[in-house]
């Protein structure tokens, strides 16, 4: 086995995050009273606080390795890239690396608005550190990967911001440095322009050997392109090993298990009906807040009655990115339900629609109400869950969340017949 | 394809870096072209902003400092041309300033994303400054005609005090513009500087105007012996070895100064910026 091409030893990066104000850039003023209050003993300028974005990061990376970096949002992964592809310094530590690192870090970093297509392929190019000659043999190649041939020499500003997207990952993606350093870039575009960058990367590591670091929330991505993972945990390697080990990993510790999965309310006796507790549970009855997309979700409710009531109901509201996508009544399907409730206890439980495209939903209301007089007892935002593509890789699914539409349509193709040609 | 091993480590001043602005020059030369390019894009009259600008301010000085204040002019050549040659490196100077100071913050977007040697952007938007330069000098060549006005034979050495005018622009350049990286105060104090330098720096006027004892402490503004050797050089002016040797010092130490405090910040510029 060859050495590693990129060692990473006690990384550590510091960030002081200081509590006033909130303006990173100080003004001159503003350091000449720091230094006046530092001679005096005594500092004015509110409190700062050492904040470690990374701390003790060690691992090695082998040639051709494909690693795919997870970790929730501020667990130091950009921190991470950055410091490898030499943007920021560390704080602490050291990294070694054999060879040449281009990172991509954003989509057509330095475009220029006014600049034509043509002109901003070699600008982009010579930024990501491409010389003139390389750009000059692949713009053949990028143009037709950008699929903008038309509007070569057009601005850039009057292109469409999918054109723009294209162009930009087209000459990133015939970048060939021996490491390839990517940070979630491939989460913009249309899904067919995103299979297609990701079929693109898979060529670069697989075909050609490359080393590549990468780093998205989108895990089936990961799954996808990466071989080795890395789970990032507050600034602080929680885990390495394979891709789907990782991936694995992250599910079951990183995310956490919440114990908001349950959720109380205070008492309040004056009413007559009123709703103690609800849970958000998987099959096995167990607490949760984030669910495959073919996974069934149940919401658990408690409620009490303290006075015989009829005609009551009890409500939940689903929302995904702040628009309700429907209503839920225990009556609907069990109109005995309406006559009369007996005071005491009960417990529900209802399945929440199945399955449900990924992304971030919202029980934004659970409420008690009288038919035809309204809701008297209204919990709002009661949970907010995850909805994730885990179990399979999106990319080739109709319901992938990068594609349009709101519904995961749980069809079956059925085939009634097939006549082979003569 | 040699393997080189790149080290990152806190405070470790790269060996290469010498090597890698060399490596990155032609990304030097892009954003120079880009910048030229994008200039005057979306406006009217265009490249011929280069023009206007100069001609209008030398034509104001002219009458200002020899019409209204009736000041003198010790050489040969006439008021108009004594006032474009200090014009000449005076806008450069100033141009290449603003331009230089604002480069980083305004390329921020390239500061946060991708690694080169940070020198190369402040660098390159001088480059802007020198073209600019360089169409004022044409006006300069079209004035000497009009006027009848042959320049001395020492104008073979403009060339040294175009280099020295660039080399005192880069230098103080670099230290502001990573002063303003950090302290945002610098892109109101820059515009000061340049506007007031604009009257204290012997354009409209011959800086043998200053009484004998100030002149020294006078020559402390680089531009002062720049200028004097751009009279010299195309008017033959007297030379002045005093302002030109101050002015010498001052741009070797700018540079210095602007070099080691550019590189020691230059890591925690995507931090701050």
């Amino acid at each position: 086995m060859s050495s590693p091409i990129i060692e990473i030893n006690n990384l550590s990066k510091k960030f002081v995050l200081s509590h006033e104000g909130g303006s990173r850039n100080k003004t001159f003023r503003e350091v000449l009273t720091d230094k006046a209050a530092f001679w005096n003993r005594k500092r004015s300028s509110g409190a700062s606080e050492d904040f470690w974005a990374l701390k003790d990061v060690s691992f090695t990376v082998n040639p051709g390795d494909r690693v795919g970096i997870i970790g929730r949002n501020g667990a130091g992964k950009s921190t991470l890239l950055k410091i490898l592809s030499r943007i920021t310094e560390p704080s602490m530590g050291e990294i070694c690396i054999k060879g040449r690192v281009a990172s991509l870090l954003e989509v057509g970093t330095g475009f220029h608005p006014e600049l034509t297509g043509r002109e901003n392929i070699f600008l982009n190019g010579a930024i990501l550190g491409m010389s003139r000659m390389e750009i000059k043999s692949k713009f053949d190649e990028i143009v037709a990967f950008a699929e903008t041939e038309r509007f070569l020499d057009t601005p850039v500003k009057r292109y469409s911001s999918g054109m723009y997207v294209r162009l930009a990952f087209a000459v990133a993606a015939h970048l060939d440095p021996e490491i390839l350093v990517v940070d979630e870039v491939l989460a913009v575009g249309d899904a067919q322009f995103q299979k297609k960058c990701l079929g693109k990367m898979q060529d670069v590591s697989q075909s050609e050997g490359r080393t590549v670091l990468f780093v998205s929330h989108q895990l089936g991505m990961v799954k996808t392109l990466c071989d080795k993972g890395i789970v990032l945990q507050k600034g602080q390697v929680a885990f390495s090993g394979t891709s789907s080990a990782s991936i694995d990993y992250y599910i079951n510790n990183s995310l956490e298990k919440n114990n908001e999965t349950e959720c109380f309310f205070a008492e309040d006796t004056s009413l007559n009906a009123q709703i103690i507790s609800c849970k958000l549970t998987n099959t096995a009855n167990e607490g949760q807040l984030r669910f495959d997309v073919f996974e069934q979700i149940y919401l658990q409710v408690t409620y009490v009655v303290r006075k015989p009531l009829s005609g009551m109901n009890i409500c939940y509201a689903l929302d995904k990115n702040a628009e309700t996508i429907g209503y839920s009544f225990d009556t609907d399907f069990n109109e005995s339900l309406l006559s009369q409730r007996d005071p005491g206890v009960y417990t529900f439980r209802v399945k929440l629609p199945h399955p449900l495209k990924a992304g971030q939903y919202q029980i934004s209301t659970l409420s008690l109400g009288i038919v035809n007089l309204g809701a008297f007892n209204v919990e709002q935002n009661v949970f907010s869950f995850e909805v994730v593509e885990e179990s399979f890789d999106p990319t080739y699914k109709s319901f992938s969340s990068n594609r349009d539409g709101m519904m995961v349509f749980n069809n079956e193709w059925e085939q009634l017949s097939y006549n082979a040609y003569e | 394809m040699q393997t080189e091993e790149i080290v990152i480590r806190p405070g470790l001043s790269e060996k290469n870096y010498w090597k890698d602005l060399w490596r990155y020059r032609e990304l030097f030369y892009i954003l120079s072209w880009r910048d030229i390019k994008v200039r005057y894009k979306q406006t009217v009259v265009g490249a011929a902003w280069s023009i206007i600008r100069p001609v209008i301010t030398a034509v104001i000085f002219t009458i200002l400092f020899s019409k209204v204040a009736k000041l003198d002019n010790p050489g040969v050549a006439p008021y108009a041309l004594m006032v474009f040659a200090g014009l000449l490196p005076w806008q450069f100077f100033a141009n290449a300033l603003s331009e230089s100071s604002n480069s980083l913050v305004g390329n921020s977007n390239l500061i946060t994303k991708v690694y080169f040697p940070r020198m190369i952007v402040p660098a390159s938007s001088v480059i802007t400054s020198l073209v600019d330069f360089a169409i004022s000098f044409g006006i300069f060549l079209v004035m000497l005609v009009w006027f009848q006005f042959l320049p001395p034979i020492q104008v073979l050495a403009l060339p040294l005090f175009i280099l020295l005018a660039f080399l005192c622009a880069v230098g103080i350049g670099l230290y502001l513009t990573a002063l303003n990286v950090k302290y945002r105060d610098f892109k109101y104090i820059i515009p000061f500087i340049v506007q007031f330098g604009l009257y204290i720096t012997p354009i409209g006027f011959s800086s043998s105007v200053i009484p004998e004892k100030w002149r020294i402490i006078y020559a402390f503004n680089p531009m002062v012996g720049i200028i004097d050797g751009f009279r010299w050089c195309l008017l033959g002016d007297p030379f002045n070895p005093v302002s030109l040797g101050i002015s010498i010092a001052i741009t070797v130490m700018a540079l210095l100064i602007g070099i080691r405090y550019f590189r020691k910040v230059e890591k925690t510029f995507a931090d701050n910026i």
